[in-house]
Order: structure tokens, then C-alpha cells, then sequence
């Protein structure tokens, strides 16, 4: 198990993981309009397949927030 | 420079007394040139709160009626509003606030074919906007003007908020594109607390004169979510991406853009 930080709490996940897998993992809503950080860096949707989840990573989801009215 | 009269060093007296202000600072205040984009949830502490300060001139621009609805949060109208322009209702907010403050009002959304001449004779501007196709709108005004913006969303009982300058993450560095029309909820779709609007609006307003002041730090590079069920505010760290589609090492947009919006978001007007 390893210990990573998914918006500021930390978390154990197993390894190996990437991040298509923990954002299938943890459910995340609405994965095709979340806006992921992994330490601080964008990380580009193409690649979120390819970018493999280390021990104390903080990984990050940003979500649109907008307001509105009709 | 700007000779305050008596009755200005007593109305301004608790911002002179910060050693951070000083008169120096509320003279700075009182020459500032403002834009709030939304006189709405956002806009309306946004805009009392400047005009508390004294900023110069606040520019208003918001295509939107009163509703019964905006009464909840959007403290700058009043119930005999209802029906009246917002840049009408919160024009006489401001000068009956403080009337050394000059309100610029435009009754009209901000597009990609007046964006470009609106925002240009504004210092600061603040995103109080209800859309995402306005907001990447802004983004791409305020980063292809070098004008330095507010950005604020709410939703529920969350807030979100940075502050760009030219040189730091912009919107597009965080948030690529806009999503599609309909993905996300609105206000009138999902609801939000009242006075979510205010926390965030003020904080906006917050930066807005620390930006004219020089005090404290900005955020800049740091994107301010809260979440007020918990009251646990957290700062995320961002910086300037090197692929972003405008502000990046190889800008893949040069033009502004009137993305869709949803179906239900289309104001009558």
C-alpha cells in the first residue's frame, strides 16, 4: 500500500496504479470534465493512462465551478 | 495626485489608519479603473465592496433584469428592483453608497466583438459571470490585453477563486476548455447558499485592492477553493503551462471565441 494525498487528504491505494485507474477507482464525477493535478503539474488527459501514481504523490481534481442563472 | 477633502480622510479614515494602506494607498484606490463583469451573485458584493473603498471608477456591464430568484444572494438589488436593469439597480447602490465612485454601465453581454473595446479602459476586471463561455472569454480578453483579472465561481456551497496576472496561470492553464454546453449545473439548476456569494465575492473584491495597494501577496498561481459545508478553505498550487492553448510556449488561440452555451442558459432578453 501507499500512501498518496488526493485533494489535500491522504489516502492508501495499491501500487502500481495510473491515473485513468485511480480516477476510475475512486469514482470521480464527471471524469471527462475534471481538471487533474499531479503535484502541482497539469496533467494532460491523453496521458492520464501513462502517468503512473507514485508513493506521496497529491493529486489534485479541479472542478469547473460557474455559478449561473436561467 | 489626489487632494482628499476632510469629509474623504473620515470616510476612508479606517483604510488610512492600516500602516499597509495610508493615504498613499486610498489615493491609489480612488484612481483605479475597475470592470465587474456580472452584476449578479459575484458581482454585487464585488461591487459594493469597491464602492465602500472608493475605488474610481467601476465599470458594470450585465444584460440581465431583476428577478425575484437573484434576491437570495444578489444583495445590490432590492425587492422594488424586480424587472429593473442590474447595472441600473446596482448603479444606484454605488452612488448612494458612496458617491465619489463613477459607474460606467453597459447593458449588454460581453462578447468576442466587445471585449477587446470594453476591457481595454479598465485597470483590473472581475469575472462575476454566470457562464463558462464568458469566463474563457474573459481569460482570453484579459491574457491577449495583458490586463491583469479576478477569477470566481460558486456552486452549492463551494467557492472558487485566483487571481491572474499578466506572467501567471491564466483560466486555460487550469481549465483547458470550456465544458460542454449542459455538463455542468447552474445556479438555477443545482441551487446555491446565498451567501456563498458573498464569501467568494468579497474575497475577489479583497484582491481587487490589494492589487491597486501593493499589499500582501496575491493569488497568483494558486487557485482558493472552499468548501462551506466544513468551512475548509485549501489552496491548490498552479502555474503557467507551457501547452496552454493561449498563454503557452505556442498559443494555439489568437482570436476570442463565443463558445455555446447550454440551451437553458440562454437569457431572455
Amino acid at each position: 500500500m501507499a500512501k498518496i494525498y488526493i485533494n489535500g487528504d491522504e489516502q492508501d491505494i495499491k501500487l502500481p496504479l495510473n491515473l485513468s485507474q485511480l480516477i476510475a477507482q475512486l469514482h470521480i464525477d464527471k471524469p471527462e470534465m475534471v481538471s487533474v493535478q499531479v503535484n502541482e503539474e497539469f496533467a494532460e488527459r491523453d496521458d492520464w493512462d501513462k502517468t503512473n501514481i507514485k508513493e506521496a504523490d497529491r493529486v489534485d481534481f479541479l472542478y469547473f465551478m460557474g455559478g449561473g442563472a436561467l | 495626485m489626489i487632494e482628499l477633502t476632510e469629509e474623504q480622510i473620515l470616510r476612508y479614515s479606517r483604510h488610512i489608519l492600516l500602516q499597509d494602506v495610508g493615504v498613499e494607498g486610498q489615493e491609489k484606490i480612488m484612481n483605479a479603473r475597475v470592470l465587474v463583469v456580472g452584476a449578479g451573485g459575484l458581482g454585487a458584493p464585488v461591487s459594493l465592496y469597491l464602492a465602500a473603498a472608493g475605488i474610481g471608477t467601476i465599470g458594470i456591464i450585465d444584460a440581465d433584469t431583476v428577478d425575484l430568484s437573484n434576491l437570495q444572494r444578489q444583495v445590490i438589488h432590492f425587492t422594488k428592483d424586480v424587472g429593473v436593469p442590474k447595472v441600473q439597480s446596482a448603479k444606484e447602490k454605488i452612488q448612494a453608497i458612496n458617491p465619489d465612485v463613477r459607474v460606467e454601465t453597459y447593458y449588454d453581454f460581453l462578447n468576442s466583438s466587445n471585449a477587446v473595446d470594453i476591457i481595454k479602459e479598465y485597470d483590473f476586471i472581475v469575472d462575476g459571470t454566470d457562464n463558462f463561455p464568458v469566463k474563457f472569454l474573459i481569460n482570453d480578453a484579459c491574457v491577449m490585453a495583458g490586463k491583469p483579472f479576478s477569477h470566481g465561481g460558486i456552486l452549492r456551497f463551494n467557492g472558487q477563486t485566483f487571481t491572474h496576472l499578466p506572467g501567471t496561470a491564466c483560466y486555460r492553464c487550469i481549465f483547458d476548455a470550456p465544458p460542454p454546453a449542459g455538463a455542468v449545473p447552474t445556479c438555477s439548476q443545482a441551487g446555491v447558499l446565498g451567501a456563498i456569494a458573498g464569501m467568494l465575492g468579497t474575497i475577489q473584491a479583497a484582491e481587487t485592492l490589494k492589487y491597486f495597494t501593493g499589499v500582501g501577496e496575491l493569488l497568483t498561481n494558486r487557485l482558493l477553493t472552499f468548501d462551506a459545508k466544513s468551512m475548509q478553505f485549501r489552496t491548490v498550487n498552479v502555474r503557467q503551462r507551457s501547452t496552454c492553448p493561449i498563454c503557452g510556449a505556442t498559443p494555439t488561440i489568437d482570436h476570442l471565441i463565443d463558445y455555446e452555451q447550454a440551451a437553458c442558459d440562454l437569457k431572455k432578453h
